[in-house]
């Protein structure tokens, strides 16, 4: 049943430079309508988190006295209502946009270099170094996540950088585990056997031949991601750890909005929909990227 | 095969000896104590506490006791709740959170797979399009919104279904929570096993299949679902550990008595013990799962041999 | 492979099974959502006002609660006084009785007392009893327990010797701190008396079954003195922390009251369910602590009056909360007996005078457009307290205030106020018992609850003569002046006084509202 696949797979040396790989997946996600619709609107929704702040006529943390959770309507500007303390809630949107995509980014990118390099060599080397490595993966899953965080934002203050590492640096732990996983399926695989007897370096052989055939659940992965990370960066405001008044991330704009659901339905509603049209054009992008750079449909 | 079990279970012991070192001075490390509320207690009271609890003493020798207990199986008083040990608070919510936890994942796992399967088998089509994007409007809504529009829907408006409370596992008072824990898991499962049925599909040896002249069904069955379910099983590991302990908003909105409920409520009231004992325990269960998946793994891949 | 993914499913099934059966509910069951899980049953080491919820309707003292909050008598049927006020004698019940039928007698108080000041019990609340002669020397470790002022005469006859004439010490008495315990079960069981299957009460309702962090049944006490007038068969606590959760739980009609609601739904509320919300004015303040340290600009009284000018409370109890908060211009709130507040000297002011003398004193302080002052505000993570933080902040904008507001839980937020890492900071204080030194010992030079460190000699001072005092009135009134002094030095800011808020049953009866937001099941009744 696996004698099949010998000689024709892409990774065993016939692929051109990388330059036209990432133009023929360019080729490919062009082609899937979801993905570029969704791809659209992500760029829209960026740049109207950067800009709009700008062309809102209120500012973040300005308080208009005679608006406490007022519904949207034009004549005061307030397109999205105000929340509970009679601020802008689409001014607030968008600048908790700004946190929650750039937190979501830097995180996830993150643990994604971590996650897939440690993964790769993990399954690749196998035996007692894997063994040893995934042991540490066990131990960072243990660990008190909460606490090293709470600690932290104490020794160095309430620095949003240290949110993105600290989510990041906890969230690598599902991916290795991801691609660990692949990577023991692949390696035992007849095109990497086939390298190494040709005497294909080690690093070479997880670069080139392992990494990328592990892209597809990764991609797939990292769209899980990226909502996952939105939601523990709200979990960890919510908790006091994340960002503090008068900043603020969608997250925290809904957790808000939870409380007020039935008097303010705006505070709720505005910012769930930038977030929902965020993740699911997410996923779709990352089913098209998925398909587009499988190296095995090509 | 046994002997691989027994050699990673005594790995443990390491492992669950540096996860219970780092945990222990982290939490000494982190700001606030145990009896930092709202009112101050007066010095001499609160030195009457410390003393009772061994807080007076120099930090390296409060972990020594700590180990000292543990090792003969003692988790210690709660801080916070006096009547109560930690390894009968522990006792008490684990096992909820365990069912509530496997009733969430089975029934992920009931409506993920088939619809992971069916997307993939009409990849790009309208019915592709149809299920992904209600799998995945579980992903792009929180469960801290879900939650309580379930409460208030079923619970409140329609009156179908109690809106909170344990009612000790009445099958009623669990609805709401599996169903608002599981719609999560459901996307994550149905993407994963879509995205890997789709990569098995793609793959030589099922299109050899198919040239074989092998039916669609035996194709799928005999040949691309064992292999697409892979990447699945090595993610159930983590999210069954995450299920049972990180279901916390769910077990806070339900009013559910769990063991996440516990974790975050000793967390932020630093209830030292409390949190020792959830770690603990928290730690020897990732590692059980996370021995099973592997186990699970290899019986899946005869590819994968655990014989070095 | 399938057959082996089906062994984690079949688990469930069974459990399921095992659990199908439900609890028959009792006809005349009062369902509570209390606002926390009690950290113990044992009154010598509770502190919360949700423990005070359950504890309470367990036990009795010697003097105990009406529905309106009044004292009337418990276990203790009359007492004498002694002229220089400093002797109690008590007379108990010849009826009352403990849960399983052993009469309660002087000794279980005497036993009570002297163990909750015992060091090794550890009771985080002890230092209510102070009053009690050489309770303070006992609970630090210098006098032994035998020597309290407290000694049964007989069986049941009881006599308390304060240190000094405390007028508020009956009201005390009705504390879950002075309640007894029963010394035969103490003594049996140790410090795991208190839970279900041994614990024995002495209050209209006992113990039956605790299932932590999800309900505390209590049914009625036959041995309970006052048993045939207390209608309720069954009493469930159910603690629960999320307000939204009790409040749909409440909609659905799976509990009869709920202990507090969102301050978000109040419209809501009073719109949709007007019979079922309560609001009453409740005694406890909330405040801004100024922190008086050296080095921090609130250690300056202009800077402290001038961001108490600022402050437009109305805006925060009207259009922040609404929930018919009163706004604050004094320290002990209304409805305190045998006082009559003091007011800030600017509550006559109108707002644009208020922000115009505060602009005055912030530049005579040295700040202004050029030298804008910079604060530190402090509150712990709470959707009240963070709108009441924001509003404030942009309160002080005019007068070129910038404000960083720091969050944190409830540990670490109090560790920081007491090591006086702030400027300003949130906190609040719900009176213990119905009296102004509560409230106002907070701001006594070195009082470990007085987070900002002000320090007054003067006011030091009237506190000590008030303690002095006897004439209850005339103590008032030295109270009063104190606070006054207090108030014009801007020591605090206070900023609304609070409110309780329950959702009750409309079909319950008996049920009140007061002041100290007590209320015991014993009162209360369906309608028939």
């Amino acid at each position: 049943m696996t004698t099949e696949h010998t000689a024709t797979h892409p990774g065993a040396g016939d692929l051109p430079a990388g330059e036209s790989l990432g133009r023929d997946a360019w080729r490919r996600l062009k082609q899937n309508r979801a993905a570029m619709v969704s791809l659209v609107l992500l760029i829209l929704i960026a740049i109207a988190c950067v800009v709009g702040p700008w062309l809102t006529p209120w500012g973040l943390n300005e308080v208009n006295w005679n608006a406490f959770r007022a519904p949207p309507s034009l004549a005061d500007g307030h397109l999205a209502g105000t929340d509970a303390n009679g601020r802008d809630l689409l001014t607030r949107t968008l600048y908790g946009g700004q946190i929650s995509l750039s937190v979501a980014l830097v995180a996830t990118l993150v643990s994604l270099v971590i996650g897939v390099l440690y993964g790769a060599i993990a399954g690749y080397l196998g035996g007692r170094v894997d063994n040893l490595m995934m042991r540490f993966v066990d131990i960072m899953y243990s660990l008190p996540f909460m606490f090293l965080v709470i600690l932290l934002m104490v020794v160095f203050g309430r620095n949003i950088l240290l949110i993105y590492a600290a989510i990041g640096a906890v969230e690598w732990l599902d991916m290795s585990r991801i691609v660990r996983g692949q990577t023991l399926a692949l390696k035992r695989r007849e095109f990497v056997e086939a390298a190494r007897a040709l005497g294909v370096r080690s690093r070479t052989i997880v670069m080139r031949h392992l990494i990328p055939n592990t892209l597809g659940p990764v991609v797939v992965y990292v769209t899980l991601t990226v909502p996952k990370v939105i939601l523990l960066e709200s979990f960890l405001s919510f908790l006091g750890l994340g960002v503090q008044e008068p900043m603020t991330s969608w997250g925290v704009l809904i957790s808000e909005g939870v409380d007020m659901m039935q008097g303010a339905p705006w505070m709720l509603l505005v910012p769930s929909t930038f977030l929902a049209v965020t993740l699911l054009c997410l996923n779709f992008l990352g089913d098209g990227l998925r398909d587009a750079l499988d190296p095995r449909t090509r | 095969m046994l002997l691989y079990v027994f050699k990673r279970l005594l790995q443990a012991i390491p492992t669950l000896l540096i996860v219970i070192t780092l945990s222990f001075f982290l939490m000494h490390l982190a700001p606030g104590g145990p009896f930092d509320g709202e009112r101050q207690l007066p010095a001499e009271i609160e030195a009457n506490l410390r003393a009772a609890y061994h807080l007076d003493q120099p930090v390296w020798r409060q972990y020594l006791i700590y180990l000292g207990n543990l090792l003969q199986g003692d988790f210690g008083p709660s801080f916070r709740y006096k009547d109560f040990t930690v390894t009968e608070l522990i006792a008490q919510g684990f096992p909820v959170s365990l069912e509530l936890g496997l009733w969430a994942i089975a029934l992920a796992i009931a409506l993920g797979l088939p619809l992971g399967i069916v997307a993939a088998l009409h990849r790009n089509s309208s019915v592709d399009y149809l299920v992904m994007g209600t799998a995945l409007a579980g992903v792009a809504i929180p469960n801290f919104v879900i939650a309580p529009i379930l409460a208030l829907v079923f619970g409140v408006l329609l009156a179908w279904l109690p809106v909170g409370g344990w009612n000790d596992g009445h099958w009623r008072n669990m609805v709401l929570p599996v169903v608002a824990l599981s719609i999560q898991q459901v996307a994550y499962i149905a993407r994963m096993t879509r995205a890997s049925m789709i990569e098995v599909l793609g793959t030589h040896y099922i299109r050899t299949a198919r040239a074989k002249g092998l039916s669609e069904r035996e194709v799928i069955w005999r040949h691309a679902l064992r292999p697409a379910l892979l990447p699945v099983v090595s993610y159930l590991g983590p999210a069954i550990a995450g299920i049972i302990t990180g279901s916390v908003v769910i077990e806070q909105i339900f009013g559910i008595p769990g063991i996440g409920r516990y974790f975050v409520q000793a967390a932020l009231n630093r209830d030292y013990t409390l949190v020792m004992g959830t770690v603990v325990f928290y730690g020897i269960l990732i590692v059980l799962l996370n021995l099973i998946v592997d186990v699970l793994y290899s019986a899946l891949d005869p590819q994968i041999r655990y014989d070095d | 492979m399938m057959s082996k993914l089906r062994f984690p499913l079949s688990l469930p099934v069974l459990t399921l099974t095992a659990s199908l059966t439900a609890l028959p509910l009792q006809a005349d069951t009062l369902r509570i959502a209390i606002m926390g899980e009690p950290a113990s049953l044992d009154p010598h080491k509770i502190s919360g006002t949700w423990e005070n919820d359950v504890v309470g309707d367990l036990f009795e003292g010697l003097i105990t609660e009406a529905a309106d909050g009044e004292r009337i008598p418990g276990v203790a049927e009359s007492w004498e006084i002694s002229e220089d006020g400093t002797v109690y004698t008590f007379q108990l019940r010849q009826d009352a009785r403990w849960s399983d039928g052993e009469p309660v007698t002087a000794e279980d108080f005497v036993f009570a007392f002297r163990r909750i000041l015992t060091p090794a019990t550890a009771a985080d609340y002890a230092y209510l009893l102070y009053p009690v002669q050489n309770a303070e020397a006992i609970y630090t470790g210098e006098a032994e327990p035998e020597t309290l002022g407290i000694e049964a005469l007989d069986d049941h006859t009881l006599q308390i010797t304060l240190e000094r004439s405390t007028p508020y010490f009956l009201d005390q008495l009705s504390h879950y701190t002075a309640y007894p315990v029963p010394r035969h079960v103490v003594e049996e069981h140790g410090d795991r008396w208190s839970r279900p299957g041994s614990m024995v009460s002495n209050g209209p309702f006992k113990l039956q079954r605790w299932q932590s962090q999800t309900r505390i049944e209590a049914i009625r006490n036959e041995h309970f003195h006052d048993a045939d007038n207390v209608a309720l068969d069954q009493v469930i606590y159910f603690p629960i922390e999320e307000r939204n959760t009790a409040l749909n739980r409440f909609r659905a009609g799976e509990i009869d009251v709920a202990r507090e609601f969102p301050t978000q739904q109040y419209r809501w509320l009073r719109d949709n369910l007007p019979d079922a919300t309560h609001t009453a004015p409740f005694l406890g303040i909330y405040y801004y602590v100024l922190n008086s340290r050296e080095g921090h600009p609130t250690a300056d009284p202009r800077v402290r009056k001038a961001l108490s000018l600022a402050v437009r409370r109305e805006v925060i109890t009207e259009q922040i909360l609404g929930t018919g908060e009163e706004p604050a211009y004094s320290f002990v709130p209304p409805g305190v007996s045998h006082y009559e507040p003091a007011m800030v000297p600017f509550v006559d002011m109108s707002q644009e005078e208020r922000l115009e003398r505060a602009r005055e004193l912030m530049s005579e302080a040295g700040y202004g457009p050029d030298n804008p002052l910079q604060l530190r505000l402090r509150y712990n993570t709470s959707e009240d307290h963070r709108q009441v933080a924001i509003a404030i902040g942009a309160m002080w904008e005019p007068l070129g205030v910038e404000v960083d507001l720091f969050n944190s839980e409830i540990a670490v937020h109090y560790a920081d106020l007491r090591q006086g890492d702030f400027d300003v900071g949130r906190a609040g204080w719900i009176g213990d018992y119905n009296d102004a030194q509560n409230f106002l010992s907070l701001l006594e030079s070195g009082v470990a609850n007085n987070y900002g460190a002000y320090s007054n000699e003067e006011f030091d001072a009237l506190m000590r003569e008030a303690a002095e005092t006897q004439d209850l009135d005339r103590r008032g009134e030295i109270m009063a002046e104190a606070e006054r002094l207090a108030l014009e030095d801007s020591a605090t800011l206070p900023i609304f006084y609070y409110v309780s808020r329950n959702l009750v049953n409309p079909a319950l009866q008996g049920w009140e509202n007061n002041i100290e937001d007590i209320h015991r099941s014993r009162w209360v009744s369906f309608e028939e």
